[in-house]
């Protein structure tokens, strides 16, 4: 179980948990961020905000909201 | 996770025939809500606020075979928990205000996230009619959808729609009013929560059922206390006796992870809606966005692309924009001309009011109008094609150093143009204190207006090294921007304005008509409300500067103020009329240049005899952070609502620029004495 930043750019991930205040959660969450989402990364350069596809649309994520995602990576 | 059907009596006809129904449109931002309504009501319909917010609120009308209908464009929200003001409104409305039905617009093409906001719709009291928008993008994506499989699932009437190429509105209309008649089954599925948070979620409903507000729906209410809502927290706590709350309190605390189960299985029974009726593309096939995305959204090819775009507006600025604005100033000076000609023999001061006050402050404003206009076409345009997200990912790097968002970027740049567009289109940006921190720094951004006068300034002062100089000087007012952007992220902001959650919507085609509406009611709203404000301000600095000495500057009341101002000046080494010129470039930039050629004549021989180095070099700078036109402050008034943090903006700008010229005069002086 890893944060979602350390997936690089056309890795798959199922989503473990959220972490950080309710805000944040109901936020993600209404997104589509929930535990068993398949997310697949689209870009991400080790800095800055990284992009993922979650049901269907893609998602810019600042780098401190994607530490707050964890994941499952899936088997290359 | 089960299913379970109710049926609900058909609604009942509580209003005479001929009655008009009332109908929310709800959908989450992009899925293309605001062009359906801008296609059912044309220009019949009313922008204004929300009370006391900056969400625009549109309210219109529309009539089909005869019968009335008074649509409400609700704010776009991802969800109905109160995550963003624009949620906040848009389920206030819907609980408070009642709406005799709503409409759910969805994206056909990204069915699954965009039902999102169906689930948690469907469970309020109001009928419910799904749009699916879009199907055009959708089929561009390789979904196929099959709407009526879709209804028969959902228990609700579904209506496909393209509403950029008008279709499906008839259908919508139609499905609407036979709903209304009771002529349609209206059975819907709800989603029901898992079974883990059954239990607690009966519990919470008997706890709250007897001191539940009215008009709130009990179990929506325990719903959203489940779910963590801040707001339906505080209003559970006041209405409910102190041991009562402490119960829940404990019982939300022990089910804290509720809030990801209600998402999850809003999500699930989502999937189970759609699984017969939409079919995905072969894997391995590639979208339109997605082929775009690979150059638009690349560090470097984006980056590119994106001055590309930039370099698009500016062209347009300067061989369409500054143009017409020549042009249209000429008319205005030609139009005071003329006024104040035939004025002048009733009335030598009426004349001078209507020519010199009010042609030249309300008309400097008029003319500003087709930069303003070409500003919103592009922020319309971009945002319509969806690019406008890509351009906030792409600068979100660099702009979140400054404690700013990846979203504030756009509105600084077209600062450079004219901060007002800035400071209106700061809308795009999510949240309100980030919003307010775009607007503050705007003014920082020098403007066309501002650049005129430095040019002229610059040549007079330094005539051997202008070009440098004025480089220098936009250097500087940048360097301020970001240096203020950083200490307020330390100090005021903390964390809030780090959340940088966006989403990246599909490309679609860009509807003329929509931007064309989104020009319309900013400028229009602009032009209403700073209006006002703007020429109240042109005539007190017209009568300061005229009275009581008819017309001699030098003897006016602005004189005396000038007079006293004379010490500080004297930190500047700058004489009080230049303090004056400054002020009377409150009502427009260029007329610091009018005032001191009124005051000095030909300012490239008097000038640089007057000033010494330091104090050229002061002036200059003070030019570039002074308080900006008026037009710009009645823009920072209309959107942040406040008038302290309008004060704070002036105060700031002020403290900045009187410190700057001091500081660089004073260590002038003693570096070259």
């Amino acid at each position: 179980m890893v944060a979602l930043t350390t997936l690089s750019a056309g890795q798959t991930g199922l989503i473990h948990s959220l972490q950080g205040g309710h805000r944040l959660i109901s936020r993600l969450a209404s997104l589509g961020f929930t535990p068993g989402a398949p997310v697949v990364v689209t870009r991400n350069y080790g800095h800055g905000p990284i992009i993922v596809a979650v049901r269907g649309t893609q998602v810019a994520l600042g780098r401190g909201e994607a530490t707050h995602i964890l994941v499952y990576p899936a088997e290359a | 996770m089960h299913c379970q059907t109710e049926t609900i009596p058909a609604p009942p006809i509580s209003r005479a025939p001929g009655a008009t129904l009332v109908v929310a449109l709800a959908g989450q931002p992009n899925v293309g809500k605001s062009t359906i309504f801008n296609r059912l009501t044309g220009l019949d319909q009313h922008v204004g606020n929300w009370p006391g917010k900056t969400v625009a609120q549109k309210t219109g009308r529309c009539t089909y075979q005869g019968r009335k209908l008074s649509l409400v464009d609700l704010p776009g929200a991802y969800s109905l928990t109160a995550n963003s003001e624009e949620e906040r409104i848009a389920r206030d409305y819907i609980i408070h205000e009642r709406p005799d039905m709503v409409i759910a617009v969805v994206d056909a093409a990204i069915p699954e996230r965009s039902l999102y906001l169906l689930a948690e719709l469907i469970q309020l009291p109001a009928p419910v009619v799904l749009v699916l928008n879009m199907m055009d993008v959708a089929e561009q994506e390789g979904l196929q959808i099959e709407p009526h499989v879709l209804e028969a699932a959902l228990g609700i009437p579904v209506v496909p729609m393209c509403a950029t190429r008008q279709r499906g509105l008839e259908e919508m209309l139609d499905t609407v009013f036979r709903l209304w008649d009771g002529a349609f089954p209206y059975n819907p599925r709800r989603p029901t929560i898992l079974p883990a948070h059954q239990e607690v979620l009966e519990q919470v409903i008997t706890l709250i059922a007897d001191h539940t507000p009215a008009p709130y729906p009990v179990d929506w209410v325990a719903l959203k206390l489940l779910e963590g809502d801040e707001e339906i927290h505080a209003m559970m706590q006041a209405a409910l006796p102190a041991d009562r709350w402490h119960t829940i309190g404990g019982l939300l605390h022990a089910h804290e992870d509720a809030v990801l189960d209600i998402a999850g299985a809003r999500y699930a029974w989502i999937a189970r809606m759609i699984r017969a009726a939409v079919v995905r593309p072969k894997i391995g096939q590639v979208g339109l966005t997605a082929r775009l995305d690979t150059v638009l959204t690349h560090p470097v090819g984006g980056l590119l692309a994106l001055i590309g775009v930039l370099g698009v507006v500016f062209w347009l600025t300067y061989s369409v924009g500054s143009p017409l604005q020549g042009w249209l100033d000429m008319l205005l000076t030609q139009l005071a001309q003329n006024v104040h000609g035939a004025l002048f023999s009733v009335s030598p001061w009426l004349a001078d009011l209507v020519a010199d006050g009010l042609i030249q402050g309300v008309g400097m404003v008029l003319t500003f109008l087709p930069i303003l206009i070409i500003f919103f076409a592009v922020l319309g345009f971009l945002e319509d094609t969806g690019y406008l997200a890509r351009a906030a990912y792409v600068t979100d790097r660099f702009m979140h150093a400054l404690g700013l968002h990846g979203k504030s970027f756009i509105p600084l740049l077209l600062g450079f143009g004219c901060n007002v567009p800035a400071i209106l289109g700061a809308r795009i940006l999510d949240s309100p204190r980030a919003r307010r921190l775009t607007i503050l720094l705007a003014p920082l951004v020098p403007c066309t207006a501002r650049m005129a006068v430095v040019t002229v300034l610059t040549a007079a002062l330094f005539p051997r090294t202008a070009a440098w100089v004025a480089w220098g000087l936009v250097t500087l007012n940048l360097a301020t921007l970001a240096l203020i952007g950083l200490i307020f992220k330390r100090a005021v902001l903390k964390d809030e304005q780090s959340v940088f959650i966006m989403e990246l919507p599909l490309y679609h085609m860009p509807n003329p008509r929509t931007i064309g509406l989104y020009v319309w009611h900013n400028i229009l709203s602009f032009l209403q409300k700073a209006g006002v404000v703007i020429l109240i301000a042109s005539v007190v600095i017209w009568m300061l500067s005229y009275f009581p000495a008819q017309g001699d500057v030098m003897q006016s009341y602005l004189a005396h103020i000038g007079r006293t101002l004379e010490p500080l000046g004297r930190l500047m080494g700058l004489p009080w009329p230049m303090l004056i010129a400054l002020f009377t470039g409150f009502v427009a930039k260029e007329n610091t240049i009018a005032t001191l050629g009124v005051l000095y004549g030909d300012i490239g021989n008097t000038l640089p005899a007057l000033l010494s180095g330091p104090a050229a070099l002061g002036f200059l700078i003070v030019q570039m952070l002074f308080i900006p036109c008026v037009a710009t402050v009645a823009a920072v008034q209309q959107e942040t609502r406040s008038w302290r943090w309008t004060l704070l903006s002036l105060g700031l700008m002020l403290v900045l620029s009187l410190g700057a010229g001091i500081a660089v005069y004073q260590v002038g002086t003693w570096l070259f004495s």
